[in-house]
């Protein structure tokens, strides 16, 4: 498998109140044909800011560093035309459905908009590929909702519709950005069934952004984990949840209730998530770490490959295998591993 | 005052009809002291129109609700009923950032709360102000700043040591931890549970969140549309579900070895 997409040192500032924030620091990241990468953080980590990078999407005025090559190309030096091109094969999917659709526009105005102008397909062929995009997520009577207004539709329907209209312009990559967060469970996993097999029938690239771990886990090939504004691992999706090269990630594991268990306590990440703008020196993740040292807090942190991974952790190779382990607590972990 | 032994919370009959759309239907439910009562349902299931009615948010078409031995179905017929009610229950919204007023610092809030409902001095109030800081986990310096200084977080224990301060028997939380990260999400269910075993609260906790709802509750009612459809002991009802909404509903939970399904019909 070759890379679709290729972020290599990914920086991006943005300029708030005249001074420059820095919201992503040397992310990077690769993405081959038909692979489903999950992208797990909480707020302000930096993962829908990463892929608005990608769609190149983000505010005007923003400084970007690094590089993003996608299908062979320098994504970051179109304009254009190609620009344009560049942003029908990558597709994107946000959370909130209504915020981007026009309320007072039809369900097939939407649809066809970017077909018509962009490619100048007809009306009459671009309703029909409307109609049969629509078909492709699960929607019933496509006619009946080409004529509906975005008002008629539930969340769900709405989403579904959004999906749609992304699969019209053929894309090779799909940026979901927590798409299915502001939808009902069960709606939720009809919505991911449906990425599912779309991802499977075309050969499908996925950026799968989501702050939750076990959804990641559950539909991509790989997890990344941003913590602020960095990268802190990338493993195998079901390894990141068994068995977590990073304390971050393996803290998010634990933190997280489980539906299956109830937990006498849950084990609670003490302080709160920064923002890269905000984030202290050394490693980022140290001032909430039980495992951090001395030595963390005033070295910068790289990502290195660690097993089949890549993990920005100087520990790592020490504390693998044992992140997860209840009955290790950390501190004494300290005293016999780093005495 | 009830005895000791009869529920805190007594819902009988409860409906709630908006225009033609019938939101609540016979719904019942009793809620013993110190134990915690989860309400799962999908949007539109009508659990957030139980938590208003209970609250006294909304007025219920028919039914009856008992809190602390005392019906509140009906509107409060003067101030001091009201302010009683007030003490009685209290709620925690989903939203931290639209639930507090952005001109008063956490201590102000519970402050004004605390001379509503309570006569204590102000040496008191300061006093009482600090110990439900110290419950939820603020520190002084986070008390006395404005909402927007907070992360959403600490604007939610905000929220909840305000609701704390009347001294309620009955504590609603509206998917009160819904819109918190993940590892802020832990910090304030373990607050909570810390809560229940220190002041024998009871909790009505408003959720779709499966894996929340088996942290915080001991028992779950499961509404779809408006009706209760299956309810049970939390762990019962979430490792065995009878009724087939509340299966999809768990197997729709991603987990290990969790594939999504299509229910939806698939072109050929």
């Amino acid at each position: 498998m070759s890379a679709l997409l290729e972020v290599r040192d990914l920086t991006v500032r943005l300029r708030v109140g005249g001074s420059d924030r820095e919201v992503i620091t040397g992310t990077t990241l690769e993405i081959a044909e038909g692979e489903a990468m999950g992208l797990v953080g909480e707020s302000g980590s930096g993962k829908s800011m990463t892929a608005k990078a990608i769609a190149r999407l983000l505010p005007a005025g923003a400084g970007v560093e690094g590089s993003v090559h996608f299908a062979g190309t320098d994504v970051l030096a179109l304009s254009g035309a190609d620009l344009r091109r560049h942003r029908a094969k990558v597709a994107v999917v946000f959370q909130d459905p209504r915020a981007h659709i026009n309320p007072v526009r039809r369900i097939e105005d939407f649809m066809t908009e970017s077909l018509r102008t962009l490619e100048d397909v007809p009306r009459a062929q671009a309703r029909t590929r409307a109609a049969d995009a629509l078909e492709e997520v699960g929607i019933d009577d496509p006619a009946r909702r080409l004529r509906q207004f975005p008002h008629e539709l539930s969340g769900g329907m709405l989403q579904r519709v959004m999906i749609a209209t992304a699969l019209l312009s053929r894309p090779l990559l799909l940026l979901a950005d927590e798409c299915t967060t502001a939808l009902d469970v069960t709606t939720q996993a009809e919505v991911m069934a449906i990425l599912d097999d779309l991802r499977r029938d075309r050969g499908l690239s996925m950026l799968f952004i989501t702050h939750d771990l076990e959804l990641a886990g559950a539909v991509c090939d790989r997890t990344s984990v941003m913590y602020a504004g960095q990268v802190v691992e990338t493993s195998a999706a079901d390894r990141l949840h068994a068995d977590p090269l990073h304390p971050y990630s393996a803290a998010l594991v634990q933190a997280r209730p489980d539906v299956t268990s109830t937990a006498e306590r849950l084990v609670a990440i003490p302080g709160r998530p920064v923002s890269a703008f905000e984030a202290p020196s050394g490693c980022r993740f140290a001032p909430r770490c039980p495992h951090a040292l001395d030595s963390c807090r005033s070295t910068e942190q790289v990502l290195t490959g660690l097993d089949a991974g890549r993990v920005r952790c100087e520990r790592a190779a020490t504390l693998r295998g044992r992140l997860l382990d209840p009955t290790e607590s950390p501190t004494e972990s300290e005293e016999t591993a780093d005495a | 005052m009830p005895d000791a032994d009869g529920p805190v919370l007594s819902v009988s009959g409860l409906r709630k009809v908006f225009g033609t759309q019938v939101a609540v239907d016979d719904m019942s439910f009793d809620l013993a002291p110190g134990r915690s009562l989860a309400i799962v349902g999908e949007s539109g299931s009508g659990k957030t129109t139980v938590a208003r009615m209970v609250v006294g948010l909304e007025r219920p078409t028919a039914g009856t609700i008992v809190a602390c031995g005392r019906d509140r179905s009906r509107p409060a017929r003067n101030a001091g009923e009201r302010t009683r009610r007030g003490r009685e229950v209290q709620i925690v919204f989903q939203d931290p950032y639209s639930s507090l007023d952005p001109r008063q610092s956490g201590a102000a809030a519970v402050d004004e709360v605390l001379r509503v409902h309570h006569d204590h001095d102000a040496a008191t109030r300061r006093r009482i102000v600090g110990e439900l800081a110290d419950l939820v986990g603020l520190d002084s310096r986070q008390m006395s700043a404005l909402p927007r200084a907070l992360s959403g977080g600490q604007r939610q224990r905000v929220a909840i040591a305000r609701a704390l301060a009347t001294e309620p028997k009955v504590l609603i939380l509206d998917e009160s931890v819904a819109a918190l990260d993940v590892s802020i999400q832990a910090q304030v269910l373990n607050v909570l549970a810390d809560i229940r075993d220190e002041r024998g609260i009871s909790y009505v906790l408003i959720s779709h969140d499966l894996a929340v709802v088996r942290q915080l509750t001991e028992d779950v009612l499961v509404m779809q549309r408006g009706v209760v459809v299956e309810r049970g002991r939390t762990t019962d009802v979430l490792d065995e579900p009878q009724h087939p909404y509340t299966q999809r509903l768990r197997a729709s939970v991603p987990g290990p070895g969790w594939k999504p399904t299509r229910t939806l019909r698939r072109p050929a």
